[in-house]
């Protein structure tokens, strides 16, 4: 009965691996060292960009600085002005036989070049702050990370349990999803003079958007998560005696917890992109209160460091979370490619 | 019912030895375990009501080993969901030990077609499941765990994960799970559907030695034919549309069982038999009026002399 497949004796391997060295062969899976480079390169790639930007004088630089006023009386000493500006003046100062300006190409102050910014990166954590109320960035970054967990926090807490029922009876999923559904098309900032009303101007109104931008996406992201486990499991829980809230408990929750997992690092993600405009509700505070702070005294690499902060921690908290996963969940083979 | 023309080289498959016959009316003997009598069942569609089974009646004795073959819609799988209580039924009623079956229940185990094991359990605590429901301590159910594993060969893999298992080795852990509960009935939907041959040989073997050991009424969905007839005392046949019961054929190979009676000429006899009801002359007819658009039309391209036969 059983029959010797054909292709058994055909040298496999050698083929596979001639695959896996082509870069470009359709949806072939990488090696490490191929990883790795790709990895560093999809960082490297945009700063080099920068780096062009910023460092090769023929490359765009719209401006002139200033090193020399001459004979223009309103030059001064570190001015940007604009090219053609410049050499408007300079036409002028060779008609009227005055002292020339002089000038190198720079770009608008809102360009840093990278090791200014890498320069004010460091100075944020070594150098008080020029005004002594102000935060260091690293408190500033502190009271962020507090505002966007009590916001994840409390939407985890109801939209978990509650997408986890809907998922799991029809009848609630039914009662709540259509409401959701609609709702989560209403912007959380627009909630923003409602939650001062309501909540005040200090961290309150801030979590509220964070919780309104979180939660109505977490019950629906839940709810289909749940949907989705493979309903096998549940009827051989049935046929294995499971009743009532043990269905939930020992079958339901256990089946969906490494997806549960990832959907909370994308939600994570999320409630990232809400704190910017949650800051600004209320009295500003945390990192966008010193991004727009630094923002009006032009200080424009600080800006970037920050900005930079917020993207570090946020990827870093994702990388974290995402090795914890693979050792919590070890049954799951869907990390296995992470 | 229509008998194999009378040119038919072997024996009728209703002709069974002493022996045989003798085990058949012992089988009758035994209290019965199952009873399912006038069942039904209509599903409501978009395009109306569909009657997926119509008046089945059967019984099945203790430690009988029943397998129910069918074409495909003939509603085998929506019966034994009903039995497991897993789809309610329209009509009649199903007696397990005499009582009504109401929803699913420990008192029939059940092995699905497609990998049950929960992913996230060791393959020990997956056998544990099922007594920890029932109210057992821990100690107890790693106890009666390890002794089915033991059972059905798998001591070695208890700490393994199911994904880390062949798919033959994950219907063993399977059907120990559903031992461990020590079911009235054991209910199996296409058990080793998925397996590939040599796999499939030895489990249906495998089955078979746990079925003589253990106390323990099989009733055991498949589509394939050889399958039903090396394992079954009897074989329920359904018919398509809506799903009848077609024949309750008592399978005249005599026991214990081995690979070297499908040779045998009950066997054949059996499988002739098998195969008039399921696959009659006629249906062939049906599907080719129903895909007359299917009609292979084979140009040979290769060379003149490049013959392959």
């Amino acid at each position: 009965m059983p029959m010797p497949s054909i292709d058994a004796g055909l040298p496999l391997k050698p083929a596979l691996q001639q695959q896996t060295r082509h870069w470009f062969a359709v949806r072939t899976v990488l090696d490490a060292q191929q990883r790795l480079l790709l990895g560093v390169g999809s960082f490297a790639l945009p700063i080099l960009v920068w780096c062009l930007v910023s460092y090769l004088p023929f490359v765009w630089h719209p401006k002139m600085e200033i090193r020399d006023a001459g004979g223009v009386d309103y030059f001064q000493v570190g001015m940007l002005v604009d090219h053609a500006q410049f050499l408007e003046e300079r036409d002028n100062m060779v008609a009227q036989h005055l002292a020339l300006p002089r000038g190198v190409p720079a770009n608008p102050i809102y360009l840093p070049a990278p090791h200014e910014v890498a320069l004010a990166f460091v100075r944020a954590f070594t150098t008080p702050p020029e005004q002594k109320d102000q935060p260091w960035l690293h408190e500033a970054l502190w009271h962020s990370i507090q505002v966007i967990f009590w916001g994840f926090l409390a939407s985890s807490l109801i939209g978990i349990p509650l997408g986890i029922l809907s998922g799991t009876y029809a009848a609630v999923g039914r009662l709540n999803e259509p409401f959701i559904e609609f709702f989560r098309y209403l912007p959380a900032p627009a909630f923003g003079a409602l939650a001062v009303a309501v909540l005040g101007i200090y961290d309150g109104p801030k979590i509220a958007i964070i919780f309104i931008g979180t939660f109505f996406q977490q019950v629906l992201i839940v709810a289909n998560t749940t949907r989705k486990l493979d309903a096998t499991l549940i009827e051989a829980a049935l046929t294995l005696g499971t009743r009532g809230v043990r269905l939930l408990t020992r079958v339901v929750v256990p089946g969906i917890l490494p997806d549960l997992y990832r959907d909370q690092r994308i939600l994570l993600g999320w409630a990232w992109t809400y704190l910017i405009v949650a800051e600004l509700i209320g009295t500003s505070t945390g990192i966008t209160f010193f991004i727009t702070q630094q923002a009006r005294y032009q200080h424009f690499d600080r800006v970037y460091a920050a900005i930079f902060m917020i993207g570090v921690v946020g990827f870093g908290t994702d990388l974290l979370l995402a090795r914890l996963g693979r050792r919590l969940f070890p049954w799951d083979r869907s990390t296995d490619q992470d | 019912m229509t008998r194999p023309p009378e040119d038919f080289p072997l024996p009728d498959y209703l002709d069974q030895s002493p022996a045989v016959r003798a085990r058949f009316a012992r089988i009758r003997q035994r209290e019965p375990i199952l009873e399912v009598r006038g069942l039904g069942k209509r599903f409501h569609t978009r395009q109306g009501e569909v009657e997926a089974l119509r008046d089945l009646n059967f019984a099945v004795h203790r430690r009988e080993f029943v397998c129910v073959i069918g074409p495909s819609g003939c509603g085998k799988s929506t019966l034994i969901r009903i039995l497991a209580g897993l789809e309610p039924h329209s009509s009649g009623e199903v007696l397990l030990d005499g009582a009504p079956v109401q929803g699913p229940g420990r008192d029939r185990g059940m092995v699905f077609q497609g990998y049950s094991l929960f992913p996230w359990l060791t393959v020990k605590e997956n056998v544990m499941f099922g007594p920890e429901m029932s109210g057992a301590g821990r100690d107890e159910a790693e106890r009666d765990a390890l002794m089915w594993l033991d059972q059905v060969g798998l001591t070695r893999f208890a700490d393994a994960y199911p994904h880390q298992l062949s798919g033959g080795m994950r219907q063993r852990v399977a059907i120990a799970r559903a031992l461990v509960n020590q079911p009235r009935i054991l209910l199996m939907d296409e058990p080793f559907g998925a397996l590939d041959a040599q796999t499939r040989a030895r489990m249906q073997g495998h089955l078979l030695d746990i079925w003589r050991n253990i106390d323990v009424t099989v009733l055991f969905i498949t589509h394939d034919l050889d399958e039903a007839i090396y394992l079954a005392d009897r074989i329920l046949v359904l018919k398509a549309h809506p799903g009848e019961v077609q024949e309750l054929i008592e399978v005249p190979v005599p026991r214990p069982r081995s690979p070297g009676q499908f040779a045998s000429v009950e066997f054949r006899a059996t499988k002739a038999r098998l195969e008039a009801l399921i696959h009659p002359p006629q249906e062939q007819h049906d599907e080719a009026r129903l895909e007359p658009e299917i009609q292979p039309r084979l140009i040979r391209l290769t060379n003149v002399n490049d013959d392959v036969e």
